[in-house]
């Protein structure tokens, strides 16, 4: 029964989304806007079940006092001072100038902004390091992407050549293989969901 | 001298990483304390989403769907502070929502701060949907009706009781969504608004991000494309020139960062060049 309820339910609301795609009736559109209403508050709870195990997980490894625990009780702080400062009783959390808008225009913008910023200096050692002319296709690689930083560098009149150059390479080449990535991606998640339909991948239960 | 030459080829070579480091922050602190006009040449692809906003009526109402994190507003505020001020000046009003949880802050910032520009009434000229988690299935619910998923607006009002929403269902209502984003996001909103509910469909990504929807732009999934920093200044640059937006009043953000990212962008290949030169050098002592 552990089993064959879930896959039961899987399988019903797997083909139920597949059907009504085709099928263009009353009936169809008000189960499938109640479907999507349910998603949603189930949506919500795998919320709450991420809370839960976040807290769960980071007081266990503050307790144990396991290599890197402060950076734990940080993320609990964080987590449960966001919370209590957005619940405050007689204010507009969401609104500017509140507490908790505050806190994120003046304490979490900056912070993730600045973690970002440093993945310039980064990138720039990192291109240094690995775009070497070692073999044909290491080198198409760096004159591409060469060409493509260079959209950005005003080059007076060689510009033009250099815009209708990176041009082709998005347009062309690029495109070809993110087609083929798109497609093989496309194909494979149809047949993942047809093995989820049909009972024959079933992982997603937590045992095979 | 043979291996004073040696020394050199691998010092090119293998430069200290904070060498690296050092120049990169030096040019990024010297173009921003002394800037200069970096000429901009704008794609078709930006051309497409400033053209079709232009040629919105006043009422019209464009979506826009906004889900970045503060991580990279530095690339994507600014387009989106450039649309936002081209639809109030043109008085075509915003249905906006958000679907990364980082984003509502990112709506709240631009919202507030432009309507009071333009004196734009909550309800009236625009309404913030808020922020709702699982973008695939908020998408596909918004595309039936807005009140399935956003029964109240942002800041707790029921839609029905706000003026704009009174004759607006789904997506059939709005002339157009254009999607500001920093992650998967905009896969969800191309394949659910635009394939699912053929909803006309334009985009604003990161400069990393770019590349992966070239396909869509040409297969017509999507009319427009606005990409990175450069995606933003050209629209800035549109949009002043139209007098939308102006340099002294408005902080034209991307268009002021350009000069930044051109001489970065110059300096990595220069290390790129002294790294192969080294690399052929040595290889050609060998």
């Amino acid at each position: 029964m552990r089993r064959v309820l879930p896959f039961t339910l899987v399988s019903i609301a797997g083909f139920f989304m597949l059907i009504q795609y085709f099928i263009p009736r009353e009936e169809f559109e008000w189960i499938y806007e109640w479907t999507l209403d349910w998603i949603i508050v189930i949506g919500c709870f795998a919320m709450l079940l991420g809370l839960y195990s976040l807290t769960y997980v980071s007081v266990n490894k503050v307790r144990r006092k396991t290599p890197g625990w402060g950076y734990n009780l940080i993320a609990l702080a964080g987590l449960f001072f966001m919370l209590i400062v957005g619940f405050v009783p007689g204010q507009e959390s969401l609104v500017r100038g509140s507490a908790f808008m505050h806190l994120f225009e003046y304490v979490y913008i900056p912070v993730q902004a600045s973690m970002f910023s440093l993945l310039a200096f980064y990138i720039a050692s990192a291109a240094y390091r690995a775009f070497r002319a070692r073999t044909i296709l290491a080198t198409i690689l760096l004159v591409s992407a060469i060409i493509i930083m260079l959209r950005l560098v005003p080059l007076g009149p060689l510009s033009s050549i250099n815009q209708w150059l990176a041009n082709f390479i998005l347009t062309v080449p690029n495109m070809a293989a993110k087609r083929a990535f798109w497609i093989g991606v496309g194909l494979g998640a149809t047949a993942t969901a047809l093995k989820i339909m049909l009972g024959i991948e079933r992982t997603y239960m937590g045992r095979d | 001298m043979e291996n004073e030459r040696k020394d050199l080829y691998d010092w090119m070579m293998n430069l200290d990483r904070r060498w690296v480091y050092l120049v990169i922050g030096v040019v990024v602190v010297v173009t921003a304390i002394v800037p200069f006009r970096v000429p901009m040449y704008i794609t078709p692809e930006v051309r497409s989403v400033y053209d079709f906003i232009e040629s919105l009526e006043p009422g019209d109402v464009l979506m826009i769907g906004v889900d970045y994190a503060p991580e990279v507003m530095a690339e994507l505020h600014p387009m989106n502070y450039a649309i936002t001020r081209q639809c109030f000046k043109k008085d075509v009003r915003l249905l906006l929502c958000c679907l990364h949880q980082n984003g509502p802050g990112m709506v709240e910032q631009v919202i507030a701060q432009v309507s009071e520009e333009f004196n734009k009434v909550n309800g009236e000229d625009y309404v913030y949907l808020g922020y709702k988690p699982y973008p695939g299935i908020t998408i596909l619910a918004m595309g039936q009706n807005f009140r399935i998923p956003f029964p109240e607006d942002y800041y707790g009002t029921p839609l029905d009781s706000l003026p704009m929403m009174r004759n607006m269902t789904n997506f059939d209502d709005v002339k157009a969504i254009i999607n500001i984003s920093g992650g998967s996001g905009t896969e969800y909103w191309i394949n659910y608004a635009n394939g699912r509910y053929n909803a006309k469909l334009g985009i604003g990504v990161t400069g990393v991000m770019t590349s992966d929807y070239y396909p869509f732009l040409q297969s017509g999934q999507i009319f427009g494309l606005i990409g990175g920093m450069k995606g933003a200044a050209e629209y800035e640059d549109l949009a002043e020139k139209a007098g939308y937006i102006s340099r002294e009043k408005d902080q034209l953000s991307a268009f002021k960062s350009m000069p930044i990212q051109t001489t970065t962008h110059i300096v990595v290949i220069l290390f790129i060049v002294l790294g192969n030169i080294g690399y052929f050098m040595s290889k050609k002592r060998k």
